[in-house]
């Protein structure tokens, strides 16, 4: 049938898509560095170098064990709100998340209920945090930074009611047991780390090989193309925050057994470096982009910097100026790279 | 055979009559130039014919089988592909990705679908190859020209065995070679025995490429007729009311 009755009407003269597109293809070495998780890859690699050189502290073993860990946290959260961002949202709301995780399960724990039933129904009230998110930013079609915002606000006051704003640092007959899952470590390695490996390969494999992230992007990129294709936005919307919700959920829970307590005023102001991370890790805000890879190479160049500025002797003061004004130049890079590739 | 069939398709919305008693009977392969002037019921034909809107009165035949669309996935499920204006493509996905963009292709790896691209990049390409089109499947459309988003917007269209594909002001947008390129595009539908309806505001556009020419004025079809047996300046008075009917 494709061969009979061509009435073709101008031969298609494609020599200029053509050039452009050849141009596209370019050595391996020239995509690499076209990407900017390379760059922010390369940027933690160097300043790791340059303060095992400049200090004596940065490469103890101690502080490596450290470091890791504490990066660990923010990259799990990064990877849920690397997805959020991917799909044209933002998740204010993660700190809060964190908080109420990690109170839930601490204070049903320290009320004698065992590990299985704590820890269950902390990573429970996280995905109900992420659904209520969900289903005001999908159904009632409130924007996303709103919803979190208001979130932000309530969640953290939950946790206050629920632990009437007391530190809670005894959790009953399996007190020993959640310690050792946030603090401990398995093979060297803490476990923090561990399952934030697990939970980028699990997101990366989502993200690129499952339905639900090939949605995810489309939605990020072009909503009303998404719906018009039938693909259930509101739905993958919903799903998306709970994702979100459920990343801090796990670090909540986590934290709580490498701090041995809980305050409310865990996780505040976590959230910029979160999203900081993801931005540096190239997750657009505009939608449409975005790598769990990325996600995890961005919260470790924010948690090296700010581990060099303490072990330099810099003020803790000056972290906010450094993680505020990582977000702003991320974006302006980005910025500044698609009008050169318009222009 | 006919590939659509309208028969006194009316559409009020209250008191205003944006369709009166249309009838258009369109073949297979068959490229039908859709024209009026703003306001003249060409969006509304399309949208009755897509299923967005249920006609008022009237009845529509697909290959002559009477149909009923209550949602425009009644009328994709029965061979209708709607290509729109703003195109309904995600810029940062690959043209592969596009084409089967809600409907992708999977694999099984033990108990979980895992998304089939080597299948789909295939299968879109062997797509743009019938469509003639130099669209490499791998690549992303935000690098694409206007006539290489066209093709991918037609792709999904072919892909899914449309009978009849809908395209709202194609041409609108792009430039004057990728015009061409867009032409080209309906021909290969029309060669694969799909009927196009074009809407377009173009003349030479619609003459280059149409067989048969409609004209809407008011909510009224005044003329169908052969492209060949008719001119622009027939086209442009029969839209502004200088001639009654042909």
């Amino acid at each position: 049938m494709s061969n009979q009755g061509n009435r073709t009407l101008t031969p298609t003269a494609n020599s200029l898509a053509d050039a452009i597109g050849h141009s596209e293809h370019r050595g391996m070495l020239a995509r690499l560095t076209n990407h900017q998780t390379f760059w922010v890859f390369m940027a933690a690699v160097l300043a790791c170098l340059a303060l095992s050189l400049l200090t004596d502290t940065f490469a103890t073993e101690r502080n490596l064990f450290n470091v890791s860990r504490n990066f660990a946290f923010v990259a799990i959260i990064a990877l849920g709100m690397t997805a959020v961002i991917a799909s044209g949202g933002i998740d204010l709301s993660v700190g809060s998340a964190v908080v109420l995780s990690s109170m839930t399960v601490a204070v049903l724990m320290s009320a004698g209920m065992p590990f299985w039933i704590g820890i269950p129904a902390a990573l429970a009230v996280a995905i109900l945090l992420g659904a209520v998110n969900g289903v005001l930013v999908a159904y009632a079609g409130m924007p996303p930074f709103v919803v979190t915002l208001g979130m932000l606000s309530v969640g953290r006051s939950l946790a206050m009611v629920l632990s009437n704003n007391k530190m809670i640092y005894q959790f009953g007959p399996d007190h020993e047991l959640l310690l050792a899952l946030g603090g401990g470590s398995t093979m060297g390695l803490p476990n923090p780390l561990l399952v934030m490996v697990v939970l980028a390969a699990i997101t990366g494999f989502l993200f690129k090989w499952t339905r639900w992230g090939q949605h995810l992007f489309a939605m990020g990129g072009n909503e009303s193309a998404a719906k018009l294709t039938g693909i259930p936005v509101r739905q993958l919307k919903v799903s998306v925050y709970v994702f979100s919700a459920l990343t801090a959920g796990i670090t909540g829970v986590l934290e709580v057994g490498w701090l041995g307590g809980v305050t409310t005023n865990l996780g505040q102001g976590m959230e910029l470096a979160v999203i900081a991370a993801a931005v540096i890790g190239g997750a657009n805000l505009a939608g449409g982009v975005g790598t769990a890879f990325g996600a995890v190479v961005g919260a470790l160049l924010i948690e090296v910097i700010r581990n060099s500025l303490i072990l330099l002797g810099i003020s803790t003061f000056w972290q906010g100026a450094f993680v505020g004004s990582f977000i702003v130049i991320a974006v302006a890079f980005d910025r500044f790279r698609s009008v050169r590739q318009q222009g | 055979m006919s590939a659509l069939r309208l028969e006194a398709v009316s559409k009020h919305f209250g008191a205003i009559h944006a369709l009166s008693d249309v009838s258009l009977l369109i073949e297979p392969g068959e490229v039908i130039g859709l024209m009026g002037d703003n306001g003249a019921g060409k969006s509304t034909l399309v949208k009755v014919i897509a299923g967005n809107f249920a006609p008022s009165a009237g009845e529509i035949f697909i290959s002559d089988t009477k149909v009923e669309f209550h949602k425009p996935l009644d009328a994709q499920r029965a061979g209708i592909e709607v290509v729109y204006q703003d195109l309904a493509i995600c810029d940062n996905l690959s043209a592969a990705a596009n084409v089967f963009l809600g409907r992708e292709l999977t694999k099984q790896i033990g108990p979980i679908p895992i998304l089939d691209y080597a299948r789909m990049r295939i299968r879109a390409g062997e797509l743009f190859a019938r469509l003639k089109s130099e669209t490499r499947p791998r690549d992303l459309v935000k690098r694409m020209s206007g006539g290489q988003r066209q093709a991918v917007a037609i792709a999904r269209a072919l892909l899914s065995d449309a009978k009849i594909v809908l395209m709202d002001e194609p041409t609108a947008a792009i430039s004057v070679r990728q015009v061409a390129e867009v032409l080209n595009l309906i021909r290969n539908l029309s060669d694969h025995g799909i009927a196009v309806v074009l809407v377009s505001h173009r003349m030479p556009d619609v003459f280059q490429v149409a067989d048969t020419i409609a004209v809407l004025r008011r909510g009224r079809l005044v003329a169908s007729k052969r492209a060949a047996n008719s001119s622009p300046e027939e086209v442009t008075g029969l839209i502004t009311g200088a001639i009654e009917f042909a």
